[in-house]
C-alpha cells in the first residue's frame, strides 16, 4: 500500500507541486527572520514605491512597506484562511454525505434537495449575501463563512462513494455479522472514502485561496491592515503602471501556490480513481 | 422522453425556488442593517429612516417579507434598489444584461475553442513532454486570479503597447458614428476582457476534454474505424470526438452561467458596463436588493444551464435518446 | 492458385518487466485466393494478435519484430506507411471482430458506418455510396426493413450487429477477410446463421478468409485448411479433412478428443491436463511438453517443423524418425 506521499511524488506533476509548496513553506517560515517587519513604514514620503533593490528585494509599496515581507505575511494569512475554511467544509461535507449516503430514504432526499439548491447559487454570490451588509468582517467570521459555503460539492462526492460502497460485498458482510452502524462507517466506509476525499480537499484549498483573494480585492475579505494577496493587488491597482513590483508579486504568488496545490490534488485524484475497490 | 423532460424541468423549478428561499433567509439572518449603505456616509433622521423602511417593506415581519419576495421572484419582480432610489431591480438588471451576454458569450466561445483544441491535442500524445507541459499550463492558467490577469493584460496591451483599449465598451466620441464603426470599436474593446475571462477558464475545459477524449480513443470501435481504412482525421473527429461529445455538451451547459455571471471581477477591472459591474457597485453601496436580484438571476442561469446540460447530454447519445 | 498472403516468421513482442514478451513467436503461413484458412487455438495462443499484425494494428507498445515477412500479392506490407497502409486496410484486407456491440460506433447509424467505408476507398457521391450500403444490407440479410440504414447499433440484436459488421467489412470489396471469433459472442442458433452467411458471401466474391476461432467444431466443412496454434506458434497445419481424420500433433489430438460428439459410444469428455502457459513464461523446448501425454526427454529442445504429407506438417519430435 503506497502512502499518499509516494503517490504524489511518483506523479511528475505532483512532484513539481510538492517541491513548490515545500519551497513556499520554507520561505514563509524562514523569511520573517531576515526580512524587515511588514508593518514598518520607515520613510513614508521618501521610501514609498521604491523599485527592487538589495535592501528591499521586491521594492516597497505606497506605504513604504517592504513588498516581499508583506507577501510572506500575506501568505500566512491566505493559507490560514484556506486551511481553516477547507477544514470546516470537508468536515461538514463528509458528515452530511455519510449520513445521506448511508441512511438513504427521506433523509437523503431532503438533504440532497437542499444541497442541489445551495449548489445552484454561485459561491461568490452566496458569500456576498452573507458579508455584503456586514459592517466589519472579522477574520474568524470570514473563515467560517467561506467554510460554510464550500461543503455542498464534498457532500455529493462522499454520498456517491458511500452509496457505491454500501452495495459492495464487504460492507454487506460486516452488516450481516452484526456490526454497528457507527462501526461500519468508521471501519469500512471512511477509509475507502478517504482517497477521493483527499483529492477533493486539496483542490478545494486552491479554490479558497482564489476566492479569498477575490473577496479581498472587492474589499470584503481580509480587512486591512492585515496583509493578504488579494488586498495587495487591490491596493496596488493605482500604481500598476509605474510600480509594477507592487502588483505582480502577489498575483504570481497566487498563481504558483494554487498551481502547486492543484498539481498535488490532480496526482491524488488520478491515483484514487485507479485504486478504488 | 417528453415525460422525462417535463420531470427534469419540474425538478429545476423546485431547485430554483428552494435556492431562492435559501438565499433570502441567508441574507436576512446575517447580522447587519439593510440600510447600512444609505446611512454609511451621511446621517439620516430617524423619521426619514422609518419612512424608508416602510417604503422598502423592511418593517414587515420576516415571513411576510419572504412571501412578497417569493411571489415577486415568480413574477419577475425583484424588488427596488436602495442605492438607485427605488428603481426596480429588474429594470436595472435587464439594462445591464446585454453587455454581459456579449462578454460572457465571447468568453465561453473562446474557452471552448481553446479547451477542445488543447484537450484533443493532448489526448493524442498522452504522457509526452508536450502533454505534461500543456497540463501545467492549463492548471496554471486556471490558478490565475481573473482580476489580476486583467490588470496585467490591460497594462501590457493597453498602457504599454497601446494596442487595445482597456476600459468601457465604446469610445465616447463614436456616438453618432455609423454602426459598423461602432461595432468594430466594441469588438476592439471586447478583446481584453473576453480574453482574460477565457484564459482563466479554459484550463478546466482542456482537462476535461483530454480525459473524455482519451476514454473515447480507447474504445473498441476506434480500432474498427482504423481497420476500415478511414483517414485518421475521420477516426479522430467523427468517431472518437463524437463519442466524447455528450460529456462535453454537458460541460458546456454547466459553463453557461458564465454568460450572465460574466465576471464581477473582469467587468470591474475593465469598466465593462454589464451585470458584473452593477454587482460590484451594489457591493460597494451595500445595496442588498440589487445584490439579491443579481443573485437570483445567476442562480436561475445555473439551474437553466444544468438542465440544458442534462438535455444536451441525452440528445447527443442515441442510446439515451430513446429513454 | 497463387499465394495472396504470405506470412513468414511473424513475431510480435511487447516490453515486459523482465525483458520482452513475445506472444506471437515465429508464425508462418500462406493463404491463396479464394481459400479459407482456419487458425485454431485456445485463448492466449496469440491468434488475435497475429491477425492484428497483418493489418499493422498491433496496439502500442507492442511491435512487429524485424525479420518478419509479410506480403500481400507480392507487396511488402511491413514497408508501407501512412496513406499506402490506409489503402490496404478495408480495401484489400478487411476484418470482423468478435464483439459487434463494442466494435460498432454507438453514436453513428449503421448505414453511415457502411457508407463511410465505401467513400473512404472509392470516390463516390454520397447518394451512390448510400445505395451501395443499402444493397450490402440486403445481401447480409438486413434488407427487410427500409429504415435499417438509419438505425443505431443498440437497436439491433447481436446477430444483426454481426451482419452489419460483415457488411462494413465487405463494403470496399476486399480480397481477404479476417474473421476473428466472428460467432463467439453470439447465441448458438445465431452462430450457424452467421457462419452460413459468411460462406455465401465468400463464395459470391471469391474472397480468401482467415477464420480465427477456438472452436474446432465450426471449422469442419467450412475451412479448406487448418493451422493449429499453441503458445505463440503454429504446431500443426493440414487440409481440413486430413486434420480431422489423421491429427498428428498431440495437442491437436487433445483438442479433437475434447469435442463433444452427438453419435457414437458415450465417453467422458476428454480434457487436456494443465493450462495454457502465459506469454513470458513459455516452457523450455517444446511449449506443449508439460501437458503432452507423449512427452520424451528430447522435448526439452525445440522441435523442428516436420512435413508429414502434402500440405500437412507439424512441429513435434514425434514426426522425426530415428535414424
Amino acid at each position: 500500500m503506497r502512502t499518499s506521499w509516494q503517490t504524489i511524488w511518483s506523479d511528475r506533476g505532483g512532484r513539481l507541486g510538492i517541491i513548490l509548496l515545500a519551497l513556499f513553506l520554507l520561505i514563509t517560515l524562514l523569511a520573517p527572520a531576515v526580512l524587515p517587519d511588514p508593518r514598518t513604514m520607515p520613510d513614508i514620503a521618501g521610501g514609498a514605491l521604491l523599485p527592487p533593490s538589495p535592501a528591499h528585494l521586491l521594492g516597497t509599496d505606497h506605504y513604504s512597506r517592504d513588498v516581499l515581507a508583506r507577501l510572506v505575511a500575506g501568505a500566512r494569512v491566505s493559507l490560514a484562511v484556506a486551511m481553516g475554511a477547507v477544514l470546516i467544509s470537508v468536515t461538514l461535507g463528509a458528515a452530511v454525505g455519510l449520513v445521506a449516503g448511508y441512511l438513504g430514504g427521506a433523509i437523503d432526499a431532503i438533504l440532497m434537495r437542499l444541497v442541489d439548491a445551495a449548489l445552484a447559487i454561485p459561491r461568490l454570490f452566496l458569500l456576498l449575501l452573507m458579508v455584503a451588509i456586514m459592517e466589519h468582517i472579522p477574520l474568524g467570521v470570514l473563515i467560517l463563512v467561506i467554510g460554510a459555503t464550500g461543503w455542498f460539492g464534498t457532500s455529493r462526492l462522499v454520498r456517491a462513494e458511500v452509496m457505491r460502497l454500501r452495495t459492495l460485498d464487504f460492507v454487506r458482510a460486516a452488516e450481516a455479522l452484526g456490526a454497528t452502524r457507527r462501526g461500519v462507517v468508521a471501519r469500512h466506509l471512511l477509509p475507502n472514502v478517504a482517497g477521493p476525499l483527499a483529492a477533493a480537499t486539496t483542490l478545494a484549498v486552491g479554490d479558497v485561496i482564489l476566492l479569498e483573494a477575490g473577496l479581498s480585492f472587492l474589499g470584503l475579505g481580509v480587512q486591512p491592515p492585515t496583509p493578504s494577496w488579494g488586498g495587495m493587488i487591490l491596493d496596488s491597482k493605482p500604481f500598476l503602471v509605474y510600480a509594477p513590483w507592487t502588483s505582480l508579486p502577489p498575483g504570481l504568488a497566487i498563481v504558483l501556490t494554487v498551481l502547486a496545490v492543484n498539481l498535488v490534488g490532480e496526482a491524488l485524484a488520478q491515483d484514487s480513481a485507479g485504486a478504488r475497490p | 422522453m417528453s415525460t422525462w423532460v417535463a420531470r427534469r424541468v419540474g425538478q429545476a423549478l423546485l431547485t430554483f425556488f428552494i435556492a431562492a428561499t435559501l438565499a433570502f433567509f441567508l441574507m436576512r439572518l446575517t447580522p447587519g442593517d439593510p440600510l447600512a449603505g444609505l446611512t454609511e456616509d451621511r446621517p439620516i433622521p430617524p423619521a426619514d429612516l422609518a419612512a424608508i423602511r416602510e417604503r422598502y417593506g423592511i418593517d414587515q415581519p420576516l415571513l411576510t417579507q419572504f412571501a412578497r419576495f417569493l411571489s415577486g421572484v415568480a413574477r419577475g419582480d425583484l424588488g427596488a434598489s436602495i442605492a438607485y432610489n427605488g428603481r426596480p431591480v429588474t429594470d436595472l438588471i435587464l439594462a445591464h444584461l446585454p453587455p454581459t451576454l456579449l462578454l460572457g458569450g465571447t468568453a465561453l466561445l473562446l474557452n471552448f475553442l481553446l479547451g477542445i483544441a488543447i484537450g484533443v491535442f493532448q489526448a493524442r500524445r498522452p504522457g509526452s513532454g508536450v502533454d505534461r507541459t500543456l497540463t501545467v499550463i492549463s492548471l496554471g492558467a486556471y490558478a490565475t486570479p481573473s482580476f489580476w490577469l486583467g490588470l496585467v493584460l490591460a497594462w501590457a496591451f493597453g498602457t504599454e503597447l497601446r494596442w487595445l483599449p482597456v476600459a468601457f465598451m465604446n469610445e465616447p466620441y463614436l456616438v453618432g458614428a455609423p454602426w459598423y464603426d461602432r461595432a468594430a470599436d466594441t469588438l476592439r474593446h471586447l478583446i481584453l476582457p473576453a480574453g482574460t475571462l477565457a484564459l482563466v477558464t479554459f484550463g478546466a475545459t482542456a482537462r476535461y476534454q483530454r480525459a473524455t477524449m482519451r476514454e473515447a480513443l480507447a474504445l473498441e470501435c476506434i480500432r474498427t474505424a482504423r481497420t476500415k481504412g478511414l483517414p485518421e482525421r475521420l477516426v479522430l473527429w467523427r468517431h472518437a470526438w463524437r463519442n466524447a461529445l455528450g460529456p462535453m455538451l454537458a460541460l458546456f451547459g454547466l459553463w453557461l452561467p458564465l454568460l450572465v455571471a460574466g465576471s464581477v471581477f473582469v467587468e470591474q477591472v475593465f469598466a465593462w458596463p454589464g451585470l458584473g459591474s452593477l454587482s460590484a457597485e451594489a457591493i460597494a453601496n451595500r445595496d442588498y436588493p440589487l445584490i439579491m436580484g443579481a443573485t437570483m438571476l445567476v442562480t436561475g442561469a445555473v439551474v437553466a444551464g444544468s438542465l440544458l446540460a442534462d438535455l444536451l447530454h441525452h440528445w447527443a447519445d442515441p442510446r439515451l435518446r430513446a429513454t | 492458385m497463387s499465394a495472396l498472403l504470405e506470412v513468414g516468421e511473424l513475431r510480435v513482442s511487447f516490453p515486459g518487466s523482465r525483458g520482452r514478451v513475445v506472444p506471437v513467436d515465429g508464425v508462418s503461413f500462406t493463404l491463396s485466393r479464394g481459400e479459407t484458412l482456419a487458425l485454431v487455438g485456445e485463448s492466449g495462443a496469440g491468434k488475435s494478435l497475429t491477425s492484428l499484425a497483418l493489418l499493422r494494428l498491433v496496439p502500442p507498445p507492442g511491435r512487429i519484430d524485424p525479420g518478419a515477412a509479410l506480403r500481400l500479392d507480392g507487396t511488402d506490407l511491413l514497408g508501407l506507411e501512412g496513406e499506402a497502409l490506409r489503402r490496404i486496410r478495408g480495401r484489400r484486407i478487411a476484418m470482423v471482430f468478435q464483439d459487434p456491440m463494442t466494435s460498432l460506433n454507438p453514436v453513428l447509424t449503421i448505414g453511415d458506418q457502411i457508407s463511410e467505408t465505401i467513400r473512404a476507398h472509392f470516390r463516390l457521391p454520397a447518394r451512390e455510396a448510400r445505395r451501395r450500403a443499402e444493397s450490402l444490407l440486403t445481401e447480409v440479410g438486413l434488407g427487410d426493413s427500409t429504415d435499417r440504414y438509419g438505425s443505431y447499433p443498440h437497436q439491433l440484436s447481436g446477430g444483426m450487429r454481426q451482419r452489419v459488421m460483415l457488411a462494413i467489412a465487405l463494403a470496399a470489396e476486399p480480397d481477404l477477410l479476417i474473421a476473428d471469433e466472428p460467432t463467439s459472442a453470439l447465441d448458438v442458433t445465431v452462430q450457424a446463421q452467421i457462419l452460413e452467411l459468411l460462406d455465401r458471401l465468400k463464395a459470391a466474391r471469391a474472397m480468401a478468409v482467415l477464420l480465427i476461432t477456438h472452436d474446432l467444431g465450426i471449422v469442419a466443412g467450412r475451412a479448406d485448411r487448418v493451422a493449429v496454434m499453441y503458445a505463440g506458434r503454429i504446431v500443426e497445419e493440414a487440409p481440413v479433412d486430413r486434420l480431422f481424420a489423421q491429427p498428428a500433433h498431440p495437442y491437436t489430438k487433445g483438442l479433437l478428443a475434447s469435442l463433444p460428439r452427438l453419435r457414437g459410444p458415450r465417453k467422458p469428455l476428454g480434457a487436456i491436463p494443465g493450462s495454457v502457459p502465459v506469454p513470458g513464461q513459455w516452457p523450455v523446448g517444446c511449449r506443449f511438453h508439460p501437458r503432452c501425454p507423449q512427452a520424451m526427454p528430447r522435448c526439452l529442445t525445440e522441435p523442428p517443423v516436420v512435413p508429414l504429407a502434402a500440405g500437412h506438417s507439424m512441429r513435434c519430435w514425434l514426426g522425426v524418425k530415428e535414424s
